[in-house]
């Protein structure tokens, strides 16, 4: 799978692709959290948690509200420190090294720009304690105001600025210390959804320009899946998956990385048989699935659920001819439009019910499916992914 | 119907700005406009003890007869007598010098109280408010119990032998800076306090993470920030400390007396009512450079939205 293997995701298909250092066995991790494990007033935010992250990786920490990702951030930038384990950061401690002195920055999700001071002077505020000389301190703060595109606006206060323009000043006044890594806490979070997609790509560029350092927290799984190399899904200050966004999308190790990465359908089965490629899956709600699927740890007897994204599912009117494929019956029992894209719901014969996401794209006004339609729900043998947890 | 509403609503908020006119111009205009009548008249043994007096009945040449009567040699009187302007500079002495204390222990105190855990806050802050909660006078009153020569203070100090005989205490200007101090303190620290406690916390974790130590951070974010608070603590102390009178006339010796001790022996004790007019105005224009610059600051701050 090239997506597990590759680093960034512009490269075209002439130039030489590189072995990511996260497939690298000789790659020395950037930070990496030694059995870190950190409680606020007696309640866990990291238990025991070991990562590595690497030097020009774009890495995302994605999780619900309260998993630890935030504190994961923290701990590098020095504001918390950790009850046990070690952060390091190119191979050293950083326990007791006090914020000011770490070599890494953090955009805020408030932005925390000083209300006092201008543009200029907020950009500024991180080169000015480096004890750098004037005229290095103005062409550093040139060169990032026109990078983040806000040129002009050195004498501004952050109160007579745009949501987006804020965003940008605090981007800018945490990349002009080059850091070493580059931390950021939910920095789109503030912005309306169509900036947000737009400064999503930005910031991707922004990363493959400088070669710095990124890691982003974030809720937003379309976002950790946009702007990141790899990315790390956590629940309840533990890591659950780590990889690349195809790979978590595609072959999600449980069922809660499935569910909280996209819209999922999970049927539950029992293993019927398994001859190294080929599965087949006894389940109640849509019966017999045949899957062809590499699986060494399913044994028959096995309990097992099978993941289908709603969109590698078709529907039909007719009975689909018997061939490899799988299939079911239902009834439709809703239909959402999106413009894009409609999603059914099929109130399947068993009682079970399945999402189906059905691309629009030909451009007609006409329903091809509407509410308590007969169909058929058919899906390939390769569509379906096996969890065992 | 709708344009009668209107026309009722309009006229109502008519009425709500013209109340507080009206009890301005009542109770402040008015009594400014008769002292600043009585600063340019003359002291005379008669009720009321100065001249001359305005016969309205007299008709035009009364009023004529009136303002022809009126003399500003009280002001010279005032820029002459070093008497007078030494309880000026007096008031101001230990406005200056008191105002600068009460920054020293308050501002400590608010950002203290700010940067405690929220359940603690109110707790701290009543602490603050509660002598509010007594006389004024009776809080002075037990100064002199505390100060006096076998008072609280010269026992404790006995006691622990810091001290081998009692000290005196009150009838000092020492006595008049506590005094001022204590009953000042709530004024400087509540506005500080107030913008200490709206300040982002972030923001010291933003300078912490751009390189600057927590010292530096203090002046560079801060007290940038809390300047505003400083600043409406500053006057909220200063300008009545340059008129105070219970203070200094409790707790303070009779030899050098502040400005509003001063109008006082005029106003009763000399009975010279016209000089004591006067220095009020005096005293009203001296304070009026740091009331406007005040208002105007608050004024800006409204209309930037903070």
């Amino acid at each position: 799978m090239d997506a597990d293997l590759t680093i960034g995701r512009n490269h075209s298909d002439g130039r030489q692709r590189r072995l990511a250092p996260w497939a690298d066995p000789a790659a020395r991790p950037l930070v990496r959290f030694e059995g870190v494990s950190k409680s606020f007033a007696g309640v866990r935010a990291i238990e025991s948690l070991s990562l590595d992250i690497f030097e020009g990786e774009f890495f995302a920490l994605l999780g619900p509200s309260g998993c630890g990702k935030t504190t994961l951030l923290r701990l590098v930038a020095g504001f918390e420190s950790p009850d046990a384990g070690r952060v390091m950061l190119d191979g050293q401690d950083l326990a007791g090294v006090p914020p000011h002195r770490r070599p890494v920055n953090m955009m805020f999700q408030n932005y925390a720009l000083f209300p006092h001071l201008s543009v200029a002077g907020n950009v500024a505020f991180g080169l000015k304690q480096d004890r750098l000389s004037k005229q290095e301190i103005a062409a550093r703060l040139h060169e990032i105001l026109a990078l983040v595109r806000l040129d002009g606006l050195q004498g501004r206060k952050p109160h007579q600025l745009s949501g987006g323009q804020r965003q940008r000043v605090a981007l800018a006044r945490a990349l002009v210390k080059r850091p070493r890594v580059l931390l950021l806490d939910e920095p789109l979070a503030a912005l309306d959804k169509n900036l947000r997609a737009e400064t999503q790509f930005e910031l991707m560029h922004l990363r493959e320009r400088l070669g710095l350092t990124f890691v982003i927290v974030t809720h937003d799984q379309s976002e950790a899946m946009t702007v990141a190399d790899r990315i790390c899904v956590m629940d309840q200050g533990r890591v659950v998956q780590v990889a690349p966004p195809a790979v978590v999308y595609e072959q999600p190790n449980s069922r809660w990385v499935a569910g909280f990465v996209g819209d999922v359908n999970l049927i539950e089965g029992r293993v019927v048989s398994s001859d190294g490629n080929r599965l087949v899956i006894e389940s109640a709600g849509v019966g017999r699935i045949h899957l062809a699927a590499t699986v060494d740890f399913a044994r028959p007897g096995d309990t097992v659920w099978v993941a289908l994204r709603p969109e590698k599912l078709s529907l039909m009117h007719e009975r689909p001819a018997s061939g490899e494929a799988n299939c079911a019956s239902g009834r439709v029992s809703d239909i959402g439009y999106l413009g894009d894209r409609s999603v059914c719901k099929l109130a399947l014969d068993s009682g079970f019910e399945m999402k189906i996401a059905l691309a629009n794209n030909a451009r007609s006004i006409e329903r091809t499916v509407v509410w308590n339609d007969r169909v058929w729900v058919t899906w390939p043998q390769a569509a379906g992914v096996v969890l065992t947890r | 119907m709708p344009g009668r509403d209107h026309k009722n609503a309009n006229w109502l908020l008519r009425l709500a700005v013209i109340v507080p006119y009206l009890w301005m111009a009542t109770f402040f205009l008015a009594p400014f406009v008769i002292v600043l009548k009585i600063s340019f008249s003359h002291p005379e043994i008669a009720q009321p003890p100065y001249g001359p007096v305005l016969d309205l009945t007299a008709g035009i040449d009364g009023l004529k007869a009136f303002f022809g009567d009126l003399a500003a040699k009280n002001y010279e009187f005032l820029a002459f007598d070093w008497i007078y302007v030494s309880s000026f500079f007096k008031s101001l002495q230990v406005a200056t010098y008191s105002t600068a204390m009460l920054l020293l222990i308050g501002f400590p105190l608010a950002y203290g109280i700010a940067r405690a855990p929220r359940r603690w806050q109110g707790i701290l802050f009543m602490l603050i408010i509660l002598p509010f909660w007594t006389s004024f006078l009776i809080r002075v009153y037990a100064w002199i119990n505390i100060l006096q020569h076998d008072g609280l203070l010269n026992a404790i100090l006995l006691s622990l032998r810091i001290i081998e005989r009692p000290l005196v205490w009150l009838a000092t200007d020492t006595a008049v800076y506590i005094g001022i101090v204590y009953s000042y303190l709530p004024f400087m620290v509540l506005p500080v306090y107030a913008t200490l406690e709206k300040m982002d916390e972030t923001l010291l974790e933003a300078a912490a993470d751009l390189g600057c130590p927590r010292w530096k951070t203090f002046w560079l974010v801060t007290w940038p920030l809390a300047r505003k608070g400083v600043i409406a603590g500053i006057l909220l102390c200063f300008i009545p400390i340059v008129g105070e009178f219970v203070i200094p006339d409790l707790l303070g010796s009779s030899s050098t007396q502040m400005i509003g001790q001063t109008i006082w022996t005029e106003f009763f004790s000399n009975k010279d009512w016209p000089v004591a007019s006067a220095l009020a105005i005096v005293l009203l224009c001296l304070l009026i450079v740091p009331i406007v610059t005040y208002q105007q600051m608050q004024m800006r701050a409204v209309e930037r939205g903070h």
